[in-house]
């Protein structure tokens, strides 16, 4: 038996059928997962993420520790609550994991790391604080609820309407401190919303409220089709430890700018000699895309990182690293069984704010 | 668990059933679509084809995986289900409605060898 959220028996008592995700038992759907699928895309939906982990960061070398620690540049948060994307590296460049940074104060941070990574991650950063006077402090003890869709927003106000007045100014990528929750517009879908972290005695009221309040519970397979339509990347699929992140679609959360800033990785990300490029790919026959698929071009051969049906495009879609040369529009095949199905090299990007981003053919 | 007493069953999760001129038809369990999620995606045999018994002989693809199915026994492929193939939710939605393929069997005596609903019952339990 895998490890329970505070939220278990909520998922259990509505029948959700469990699987095992990174050692926790987490639900993969209530029912359908593509009607969960639409739900976030037209109207809200939640996730219970209290599998992922909070970790604080707190002391007054916080920030030169995490301008060390991570290769996108928390230098460039400066209003309250702004968070970051970025990778942890190691000094080969490979990635240790994908995170979020949350910006309270110049002392004051939060980051936030995956379910099946957290506690290498958490012995990784214990490894990096000599020198530094920085305490790093895991909070397996808070719980953390994703609300996504278009009236996400509205309906966590209805459910919260003492919120409203802390979170209604928040922008993109930024969080608010609520009581002792963090209301956060960040997530992984593709869509508006928030993602709430709070006591973990609380999630089951706070799960009943917005369910009460018409956010349908939505479980992790739509989660994985949501944030692959929307051409975000999964750690231990999309990229690991052996990927650079320059071959994975991260180049953008790579800050150099700054050449004084020695962070880990950084030497091996300004040798590193690029052979791959992380693209789309949208079927052009019938079938279905998953991951580790070869992908035949007229350059050589790529793979598939990760793929799935789209059932906001009813195509399959894919994540792959492709050989340099291959550009977008090409159409390239791709080795199912014993077959090979046709497809559309695209930006890997497809869809954002419940509307297609690629043109269907 | 809905299995249907008048089906025999393998315990690879597909059901036959003997029609009235001798042919058996093949579709995936109601326990199998359940396990699998919402199905996207059929690739069936082609009318003509000669299997043998436990041959792979299609693929049933739900948003979540990529499942082969067995020929329960052998023969010729003599339909396949093209409606289900243009609506392949039609298995979830009822996988003892929704056929795949339909089989003239060379050696009628495999059927013998099927489990009925009691012992297929005990497989899907242990899966």
């Amino acid at each position: 038996m895998g490890k329970h959220t505070p939220l278990h028996e909520a998922h259990v008592g509505a029948g959700a059928k469990m699987v095992d995700f990174a050692g926790w038992d987490m639900p993969i759907h209530y029912g359908s997962q593509i009607e969960e699928h639409h739900v976030v895309r037209r109207d809200a939906g939640m996730f219970d993420v209290s599998h992922m982990r909070a970790v604080d960061v707190q002391g007054c070398d916080a920030q030169p520790w995490l301008r060390h620690l991570i290769a996108n540049d928390v230098a460039k948060l400066s209003l309250p609550g702004k968070a970051l994307y970025s990778c942890l590296l190691k000094e080969d460049g490979g990635v240790i994991d994908d995170l979020i940074v949350y910006f309270f104060s110049p002392n004051r941070y939060r980051i936030v790391v995956n379910a099946g990574t957290a506690d290498k991650d958490i012995a990784w950063m214990n490894r990096q604080l000599p020198g530094y006077n920085v305490a790093v402090t895991p909070r397996p003890e808070l719980a953390m609820i994703a609300v996504q869709g278009p009236n996400a927003r509205a309906k966590f106000w209805a459910a919260f309407p003492e919120s409203k007045a802390a979170s209604e100014g928040l922008i993109a990528f930024q969080a608010a401190e609520w009581r002792d929750w963090l209301i956060a517009r960040t997530g992984y879908t593709g869509e508006d919303g928030f993602e709430i972290t709070l006591p973990a005695a609380e999630a089951p009221a706070a799960w009943d409220s917005l369910k009460a309040a018409g956010v349908a519970p939505c479980g992790l397979g739509a989660r994985d089709t949501l944030r692959l339509e929307a051409g975000m990347n999964l750690y231990g699929q999309d990229m690991d430890e052996s990927v650079c992140p320059l071959e994975a679609g991260l180049a953008w959360t790579i800050d150099m700018k700054s050449a004084g800033r020695d962070f880990i990785g950084r030497k091996a990300l300004e040798a590193w000699k690029t052979s791959r490029q992380f693209l789309g790919l949208l079927l052009l026959d019938k079938g279905v895309l998953r991951s580790h698929q070869h992908v035949l071009t007229k350059h050589g051969v790529g793979d598939t990182t990760s793929g799935t049906f789209s059932p906001t495009l009813q195509r399959s879609i894919a994540l792959a690293r492709l050989p340099l040369g291959v550009r977008i529009g090409d159409e390239v095949e791709v080795e199912i069984r014993d077959k090979r199905l046709r497809a559309r090299v695209v930006k890997p990007n497809f869809v954002r704010n419940g509307k297609p981003l690629i043109q269907e053919n | 668990m809905n299995n249907p007493a008048n089906l025999k069953y393998t315990k690879s999760h597909e059901w036959t059933k003997v029609e009235a001129d001798g042919t058996v038809t093949v579709g995936i369990t109601d326990h199998a679509q359940e396990a699998l999620g919402d199905i996207v995606f059929l690739e069936l045999p082609e009318a003509g084809r000669k299997l043998r018994a436990g041959e792979e002989c299609a693929v049933v693809e739900s948003v979540k995986a990529a499942s082969d199915i067995y020929a329960p026994i052998g023969g010729e492929v003599i339909d396949a289900n093209q409606a289900a193939v243009d609506a392949p939710e039609t298995v979830n939605q009822d996988a003892y409605a929704a056929w795949l393929f339909k089989i003239k069997p060379s050696n009628p005596a495999e059927l013998d060898g099927l489990l009925d609903a009691a012992a297929y019952a005990k497989v899907a339990d242990e899966h």
